[in-house]
């Protein structure tokens, strides 16, 4: 399980971008981490979890075990992934708290915030929304329950 | 040669992307202005910014002189007859709509036909679609085959009594085909169809002759042939467009107001309501102008070796695959790569400091007809080199080295 709090993951994933001096590294490693995230079953690439952009598509699905989310994703377009992968390795196994919570700041610090801005063409922008909705739908599930208690 | 010397009237084209010399392979979704139209900007609001039409004064004269000088050039850059057909609108959607608008309500009924292409951009699918569904008229297209050209013959058996518009691109801005506009439009007219023809791709590239052409409607933009953003042209045939009704209300589009009636202008003023777009307008002559003064035939055989070329070099990479191979394109390429999403290459190309454009084009139903969510295209204009595609080749060489 994921324990480690987000700023450090996002801490980790700073210090590793800040050891490539081209953008081939750069982008070589976001590509490696595309190859690299879970396959997201077929049964999963529903309508209903899919994020449309203009270009590429994001689907993703969520769960909640133990008072923690749990993200699983996928793209058609592997830098889209890749960076999906990235947000996977921060946000998933924490509570809904802490990924309301989380700033994020680590796209800006690696130099990935266009890819953020072209909200129409990639969906990436609209996937973190949702990722903080799952969590706050979460949450809210999570207070009912202490609320019947 | 000529072209270096052209290629300098582009300031835009010195600057750095990325740390590396811009190729600016985006051509078709907007060109670079030359210095002249980013003069004629400066010098409008520097020296004589006005309120055209109205004002008495030396400025607004000096403004609406400016302003009447860029229709007559559009007239001639057309080949239309008259003054009073070129109408100034926001660009080639604007004057689509207006046509849907105003021809298209007053004459479209329930059970009519409206024929479309398979390889129509968004804004000549969308307009007539609302109208369709207002009317309860039927939207019927041509299809498009492996090559990327229509269907001739099925679009002939389309045409019937009931067909009463066809609105069709002259240049495809996914594939780069020209359409043969002219059978087009004298198929349609046997059966008593007007025709509309989506020029924002053609302008910049072919001679343009509305009259000889015969076509109804014709409408472009500005910023695709070196002016700026934000202004076009509509052309209709003077008869039509004085029978049609008007399609906004507002200032400069009437002769006289009454709480009980208004009257309106006379051509092309009775499309134009409101304070119009006064610089880009003006600046849209310096634009025509230029084209005018480096000849299209020069333009057409500088872009027609950089087509031959590329096309030439994008057959050696293996795995890339050019979408539409019609006998008459422009200088325009579609490819996709197996294995690779088009967004991809986008983005691994832009880090190189070459710009092309990636996804469907906002032409969704072609791209479904062959069965792809999109392309990588790479549009070239007169200011391109040679030296460009060998960058654009040697950058796509290393991005699916990246990608695989």
């Amino acid at each position: 399980m994921n324990i480690k709090p987000i700023h450090e993951i996002e801490k980790e994933i700073i210090e590793d971008f800040a050891l490539f001096d081209s953008w081939e590294d750069k982008y070589e490693y976001i590509i490696d981490m595309g190859k690299k995230l879970p396959v997201l079953e077929d049964e999963h690439k529903l309508d209903e979890n899919k994020i449309k952009g203009c270009q590429s598509t994001v689907w993703l699905v969520a769960s909640y075990n133990d008072g923690r989310v749990f993200f699983k994703a996928d793209s058609d377009a592997i830098i889209v992934k890749g960076l999906i992968s990235m947000l996977i390795k921060v946000l998933s196994g924490h509570t809904p708290t802490e990924i309301i919570d989380a700033r994020l700041d680590f796209i800006r610090e690696i130099g990935m915030m266009t890819h953020l801005a072209q909200t129409r063409s990639n969906g990436l922008l609209s996937m973190i929304k949702q990722m903080k909705n799952y969590a706050i739908a979460f949450q809210a599930i999570n207070s009912q329950k202490t609320d019947h208690k | 040669m000529a072209i270096l010397d052209l290629r300098q009237q582009f300031p835009i084209l010195n600057r750095m992307v990325k740390g590396k010399p811009l190729v600016y392979f985006d051509n078709a979704a907007t060109s670079q202005k030359p210095q002249v139209v980013i003069d004629a900007l400066t010098h409008y609001y520097t020296h004589y910014n006005a309120n055209i039409h109205r004002g008495i004064h030396t400025l607004a004269e000096e403004a609406t002189m400016a302003y009447e000088a860029t229709r007559r050039t559009a007239q001639e850059f057309i080949g239309a007859v008259s003054e009073e057909e070129i109408i100034f609108t926001r660009g080639t959607t604007e004057g689509i709509n207006l046509v849907a608008y105003t021809w298209g309500r007053q004459n479209i009924g329930t059970g009519d036909e409206i024929i479309i292409s398979g390889m129509e951009h968004h804004s000549n699918i969308v307009p007539w679609q609302i109208l369709c569904e207002e009317k309860g008229a039927v939207l019927k297209v041509i299809p498009v085959d492996d090559n990327g050209e229509l269907v001739m013959d099925t679009y002939k058996a389309l045409l019937n009594s009931k067909t009463k518009l066809v609105s069709v691109v002259h240049v495809s801005n996914s594939l780069g085909t020209v359409n043969p506009i002219k059978e087009i439009i004298e198929a349609a007219h046997q059966v008593g169809a007007k025709v509309l023809i989506d020029g924002a791709q053609s302008a910049v590239h072919l001679d343009i002759n509305v009259h000889e052409m015969d076509c109804d409607f014709f409408a472009f933009s500005g910023h695709k042939v070196y002016g700026p953003t934000g202004v076009g042209v509509l052309y209709g045939k003077k008869e039509l467009l004085e029978s049609m009704p008007v399609f906004q209300g507002g200032g400069e589009m009437i002769k006289e107001v009454t709480f009980e009636k208004t009257t309106y202008n006379d051509l092309p003023y009775k499309y134009e309501a409101g304070t119009p777009n006064i610089a880009d307008t003006i600046a849209l002559k310096a634009a025509l102008d230029f084209i005018k003064e480096t000849g299209k035939a020069t333009i057409r055989a500088h872009e027609e070796e950089l087509l031959a070329y590329a096309t030439a070099q994008f057959q050696a990479i293996p795995g890339l695959k050019i979408i539409g191979n019609a006998k008459e394109k422009v200088s325009l390429i579609s490819f996709i790569i197996k294995g690779v999403h088009p967004q991809d290459v986008g983005v691994l190309l832009d880090n190189q400091g070459i710009a092309v454009r990636t996804g469907h084009h906002c032409t969704q139903p072609l791209m479904t007809r062959f069965g792809i969510p999109g392309t990588i295209r790479a549009s070239f204009a007169l200011y391109n080199q040679k030296e460009e595609i060998d960058a654009l080749i040697t950058g796509l060489h290393k991005t699916i080295k990246m990608l695989s």
